[in-house]
């Protein structure tokens, strides 16, 4: 198992104007795999899952080199659009960010920007969606109302629905627990545990424990270079690096 | 004691203030209101002038400023919204850019007598619109552009940045987000903008002076190339001209207070829809 490499990145560099923020990182996904990204703040781990959907380069001033592949294709060639990147590379941001929309337009929202017109599949994709994202049985009966009633949680489950109704392919989850309690919290980590059979997870996350319970393979970033990358078992239980070693057991960071 | 005592004179001299000011505007208008009521009627608000214009009603008047204040709405703000459409979403950060957005914001603070004179020169002279609606409706077009323009950029930077990522995120293009989710929720603070622009713009006599309004009149304007009687210019025309000022200064009254309420009922809607998206996001 685990050998079908769904993206892959080659020798990146990547700057902010003239600070460094990723140093040489070589780093393959793994498909209908979790992998966590570990790190203290600021050591780039966000700043690398952003280019898998190419957000970065929404930013002014910033500089990439090396490649970044998704199943063997550049996604950074000239003949490819970022938006077509981006509808098959979802992303769960650090703050719940819906629309403020009624429930049933933030997932209809993908469907129809992307050319779908026909309104009895949108309504059967919005609660096929809702469903897996198990989120159906909570919103059921109020789909015409504000999405920003809902809580956190349910916020920040309605945001991976409005991935899942696109049909991406992979999913980047940049800290999609930072902001939310422990039992919203248990739920997300549910969903990416199942969501897992049908897509390939990337998890950033600040929550060493989360890391260890969701994620099949570990990296540790550090002052913008990947230390270590391995199964998750060998990374918490093994280290080979000193530093990743003092990292997980809480010694900084 | 000594600090209660000067704390406690701090707050009286400030509450006088507050007094003074609500004492000013009480007193305007009563004045307006008790002297424009005497001669309010249906036959006032429905009927053409009679008489040298000291008997009969102001009703092409009021549909005069209705149409040159709707003229200017409709120059202004399509051309106002997509300025601030560029310059908040898509014009790069620059020098030239920056003092653009200066100069549109010192546009706001010229006097309105001035664009009256531009009015004149480029409108009613150089175009050939002649003294016209359509000359007034740009004149006064141009004086609410650079209000629209400011309503307008205020609320598309209020929408949050994390919202247009998500939106970009699932494959939509930045137009598609700008036209879906940006517009939309910026959509009430342009709208308030917008409304105050259009209380501006109908009670603004200085830029219609020479580029559309009239003295008399008689029936209503004909094509957007016709004169027209407007309130403001019309309460400043029955207080300077004419051969009985006793009887066009009760009229005046009754235009001003027209026109007080009309503004009124303008504000008014802007304001409920500011409430509105206060709660919405609340």
């Amino acid at each position: 198992m685990d050998n079908d490499i769904k993206m892959k990145a080659d020798k990146i560099n990547f700057f902010y104007g003239n600070t460094q923020a990723l140093k040489s990182v070589d780093l393959n996904i793994f498909s209908n795999r979790v992998t966590a990204l570990i790190g203290p703040s600021g050591c780039g781990k966000s700043t690398f899952i952003r280019l898998f959907n190419r957000m970065n380069e929404l930013i002014a001033g910033t500089k990439l080199t090396g490649k970044i592949y998704i199943d063997g294709e550049d996604i950074n060639s000239p003949c490819i659009e970022a938006v077509d990147i981006r509808r098959r590379v979802g992303m769960v941001f650090q703050k719940p960010n819906p629309f403020p929309k009624s429930i049933f337009d933030n997932i209809a929202y993908g469907l129809r920007v992307n050319g779908i017109k026909n309104k009895d599949f949108i309504e059967e994709k919005v609660v096929q969606t809702l469903k897996k994202a198990a989120l159906w049985e909570e919103v059921k009966c109020r789909l015409k109302e504000s999405a920003l009633g809902l809580s956190g949680g349910q916020q920040q489950r309605l945001c991976i629905a409005r991935c899942l109704a696109v049909e991406t392919e992979v999913i980047l989850f940049d800290e999609p627990c930072a902001s939310l309690d422990p039992i919203s919290t248990g739920k997300i980590e549910e969903l990416i545990l199942e969501l897992k059979k049908d897509y390939t997870i990337v998890i950033v996350t600040h929550n060493m424990q989360q890391a260890a319970r969701v994620s099949d393979y570990t990296g540790f970033f550090l002052l913008g270079e990947l230390i270590e990358f391995g199964r998750t078992q060998d990374i918490f239980t093994a280290p080979k690096d000193k530093r990743t070693e003092a990292y997980i057991t809480g010694r900084f960071g | 004691m000594k600090k209660d005592i000067t704390q406690n004179i701090g707050f009286f001299l400030l509450f006088a203030c507050i007094i003074a000011t609500l004492f000013f505007l009480g007193t305007i208008i009563y004045f307006i209101f008790t002297r424009g009521m005497q001669i309010i009627s249906w036959e006032f608000l429905t009927q053409p002038p009679r008489n040298a214009m000291t008997e009969g009603g102001v009703a092409p008047v009021i549909v005069g400023t209705l149409y040159l204040t709707l003229g200017a709405m409709i120059f202004a703000v399509p051309l106002g919204l997509a300025c601030a459409i560029y310059l908040c979403e898509y014009s790069p950060k620059s020098i030239v850019v920056n003092i653009i957005r200066i100069s549109i914001n010192n546009l706001a603070g010229v006097p309105s007598v001035v664009f009256g004179l531009f009015g004149l020169a480029v409108f009613v002279n150089f175009l050939n619109f002649g003294v016209s609606i359509l000359s007034g409706s740009l004149t006064l077009g141009i004086l609410a552009l650079p209000l629209i323009i400011s309503a307008s950029q205020e609320a598309l930077l209020a929408v949050p940045h994390s919202i247009r990522e998500a939106s970009l995120s699932l494959g939509a293009s930045k137009w598609e987000t700008i036209k879906r989710i940006v517009l939309p929720t910026a959509l009430p603070g342009i709208l308030t903008g917008v409304i105050l622009s259009i209380g501006r713009a109908a009670g603004e006599t200085a830029p219609i002076l020479f580029t559309a309004a009239a003295f008399y009149k008689r029936g209503y304007p004909k094509s957007i190339f016709s004169e027209v009687m407007a309130l403001p210019y019309h309460i400043y025309a029955l207080m300077t001209e004419g051969t009985h000022p006793d009887k066009q200064k009760a009229i005046a009254y009754g235009c001003s207070l027209i026109l007080l309420f009309l503004v009124l009922f303008i504000s008014g809607i802007a304001i409920y829809l500011r409430q509105r998206q206060r709660s919405y996001h609340g």
